[in-house]
């Protein structure tokens, strides 16, 4: 580890650090965001549910380089513009939890989902007042992989020139053409997971604090 | 809860109902009936008969495919399904409890539906876990807290929170032990007859439903009607064929739970105390400082002098209370170790032993004349009649001397 050149240029590091955080948050949230209505949408209407999960799983087959190359002629954003991964990571967090929130909206018991039409819920608020708050820990679990995932899909931004802590491979790279000086690579990993941990540790909290009644004993 | 006007309380009538899934199944066909308001309805008939159907056209979670339902006379398509549906009580086999609610969050729904106040609400859920006999602190529990039989009482409490007329019972203590299930069906008893709802209940256990019900609606594989009447016209005298099986070979001992025993001629007996040192010989009743029969001993194995300890008791056996059956009385006799059925009185404390040849004479009386009116007087006493009754003091004396 070289320390000298880390605090040489801790500035950089810095923002690339909270570039980072910024476009793996803002895309996950986008996407949990936009998932929720899709896949209530899926559950409620069965013909949706199989277009809807077909297309999610083809999107989310699409290598991310080529997303972030492709969207600028897509939808005319500029070609360096930090937008194109935001939206590409969105896409991606999307096509996942879509499928993850009809399953698990499915997954509420029959009894459940029959009593709350007994009580006299409307469908729509069965929905979000009932099933939803009842698959909150699936959703959940599916958005902590999505989370962890965009904070190492984040990374390839740099090959579209993208700042954030991929510069840190890509300068560990260009620095090695002399002997290995692996300083920015350590620094970049270690930071990615440290955000990554954090957002882990966000949505577990986030989880426990909306299901409670998952963790009385019985 | 106040009482309702007699005059308006869900009276549900079937006119030529069919459902046909779109499978092909015939589940109901042509059903015709005319539930009465203020009594309990019990449902009954084998598996797949089409009693779950019956019940959920009421609510309109499912459609007739012909024919309609009215309620009080009003067709209950005239209003949107889910404000008719706040409006009757609906309890399933497992509770279907939101697992993600506390029990007070459960029991509140539908009156934070109607629009009260969430204090209102809570003050209300409150009110009706101690109604349907639950400590208050398990109000703050999640529905994986408590045993089946607490969660089926939360959905009970759940069902009348917004004080609906209507309450529908889809095989509601089916998943529970025996012994809670007993509890549940005296509970229900209990809870009739303060609220006088209209209550449709659906189970495929005809003791259920002859403990249960006013009326019975006996249904056929097929979806049709076999037979609509008081539990005892059902085992009296079976409509056809099938009812007659489905009632089945014990239905002679269970009409025995219409006749009333409370004319039975009761013995003094003399009882000993438990501790005490034992004198005489034979079979001997053993109670406790308040009088009350804690088993029988046998003297005759028992040193002379010696005190009656709790293991020399032979336990159990029924007990016979004022306004008891013949049924009762029969068990009461045939459970006891000396052949004498023991008797007591409203506060559990020994009155005497009926005599075998006095109970198998009651026995024999009740199935050659049907001695059965005296149990619908009392069945068929509305809420209101029956806080009237109490009220008055013959009124009392009258139900305890020909109750069930
Ligand atoms: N959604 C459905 N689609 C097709 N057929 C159905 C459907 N629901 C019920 N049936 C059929 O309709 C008939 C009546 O069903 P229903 O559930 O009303 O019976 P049930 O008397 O409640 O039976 P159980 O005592 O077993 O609960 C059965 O033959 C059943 O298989
Ligand atoms: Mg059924």
């Amino acid at each position: 580890m070289n320390w000298q050149w880390l605090s040489d240029n801790s500035a950089d590091i810095r923002s690339w650090f909270l570039a980072h955080l910024y476009l793996a948050g803002v895309s996950t949230v986008l996407g949990l965001v936009l998932s929720l209505p899709l896949g209530m949408i899926a559950y409620r209407f069965r013909w949706t549910y199989p277009p809807l999960i077909n297309l999610a799983g083809i999107l989310y087959t699409i290598p991310s380089i080529a997303l972030f190359v492709l969207l600028p002629g897509l939808i005319g954003t500029s070609f360096l513009s930090p937008l194109n991964v935001i939206i590409a990571l969105t896409l991606y967090t999307l096509a996942l939890l879509v499928r993850v929130v009809a399953d698990a909206l499915r997954a509420v018991p029959e009894d459940v989902r029959l009593s709350a039409q007994a009580m006299g819920y409307r469908p729509l608020a069965s929905l979000l007042r009932v099933q939803l708050p009842m698959a909150i820990p699936v959703i959940g679990a599916g958005l902590r992989v999505a989370a962890v995932s965009n904070v190492s899909l984040v990374a390839v931004g740099t090959l579209i020139g993208v700042q954030q802590l991929g510069q840190l491979f890509t300068r560990g790279l260009a620095l090695s053409n002399y002997g290995a000086f692996y300083t920015p690579i350590w620094a970049g990993i270690v930071l990615s997971i440290v955000i990554a941990v954090a957002f882990d540790l966000l949505i577990l909290l986030g989880i426990r604090l909306a299901s409670p009644w998952q963790r009385v004993s019985r | 809860m106040s009482a309702r006007p007699r005059n308006l309380a869900g009276v549900i009538t079937f006119e030529q109902v069919s459902k046909r899934y779109p499978d092909g199944t015939l589940a109901v066909d042509g059903l015709s009936l005319e539930i009465p308001d203020g009594a309990t309805t019990v449902l009954v008939g084998p598996s797949g008969c089409g009693k779950t159907t019956s019940l959920r056209m009421i609510n309109r979670m499912i459609d007739p495919s012909h024919g309609r339902i009215l309620i009080d006379g009003k067709d209950i398509t005239s209003e949107p399904a889910p404000l008719l549906r706040r409006g009757i009580g609906y309890v399933i086999q497992n509770a279907g409890l939101f697992p993600n609610r506390t029990v007070l969050g459960n029991i509140a729904t539908v009156p934070l539906l109607v629009g009260m106040s969430k204090r209102a609400a809570r003050a209300r859920a409150s009110e009706l876990l101690e109604r349907v006999g639950l400590a208050p602190e398990l109000g703050k529990r999640y529905p994986a807290q408590l045993s089946g039989g607490q969660q089926q009482r939360v959905g009970v409490a759940r069902a009348l929170a917004a004080d609906p007329p209507i309450l529908l019972m889809d095989e509601p203590f089916s998943a529970v032990d025996p012994v809670v299930r007993t509890e549940l069906q005296d509970e229900l008893l209990r809870l009739q007859h303060e609220l006088g709802k209209t209550v449709v209940f659906v189970t495929h256990d005809i003791d259920e439903a002859v403990k249960l019900g006013d009326r019975l609606a006996i249904m056929a594989v097929g979806g049709r009607l076999a037979q609509f009447g008081t539990p005892a016209e059902v085992l009296e005298a079976p409509a056809d064929d099938f009812v007659a099986a489905f009632v089945g070979r014990d239905r002679g001992y269970r009409a025995l739970s219409f006749a009333s025993a409370d004319a039975l001629p009761v013995h003094p007996e003399p009882t000993v105390k438990l501790g005490e040192p034992l004198r005489g010989n034979g079979w001997l009743l053993v109670v406790d400082d308040t009088d009350a029969p804690r088993g029988w001993v046998n003297a005759d194995e028992h040193p002379a002098g010696q005190p009656v300890r709790q293991q020399d008791l032979r336990l159990g056996g029924t007990l016979l209370a004022p306004g008891g059956s013949v049924r009762t009385a029969l068990d009461a006799a045939l459970s006891s170790p000396s052949g004498r059925g023991v008797a007591v009185d409203a506060a559990g404390k020994v009155r005497g032993t009926l005599r075998p040849g006095d109970v198998f004479g009651a026995a024999e009386r009740a199935a050659t004349s049907g001695s059965t009116e005296a149990y619908y007087d009392e069945k068929q006493l509305t809420a209101t009649e029956h806080a009237e009754l109490t009220a008055a003091e013959q009124g009392a004396d009258r139900l305890s001397k020909d109750g069930r």
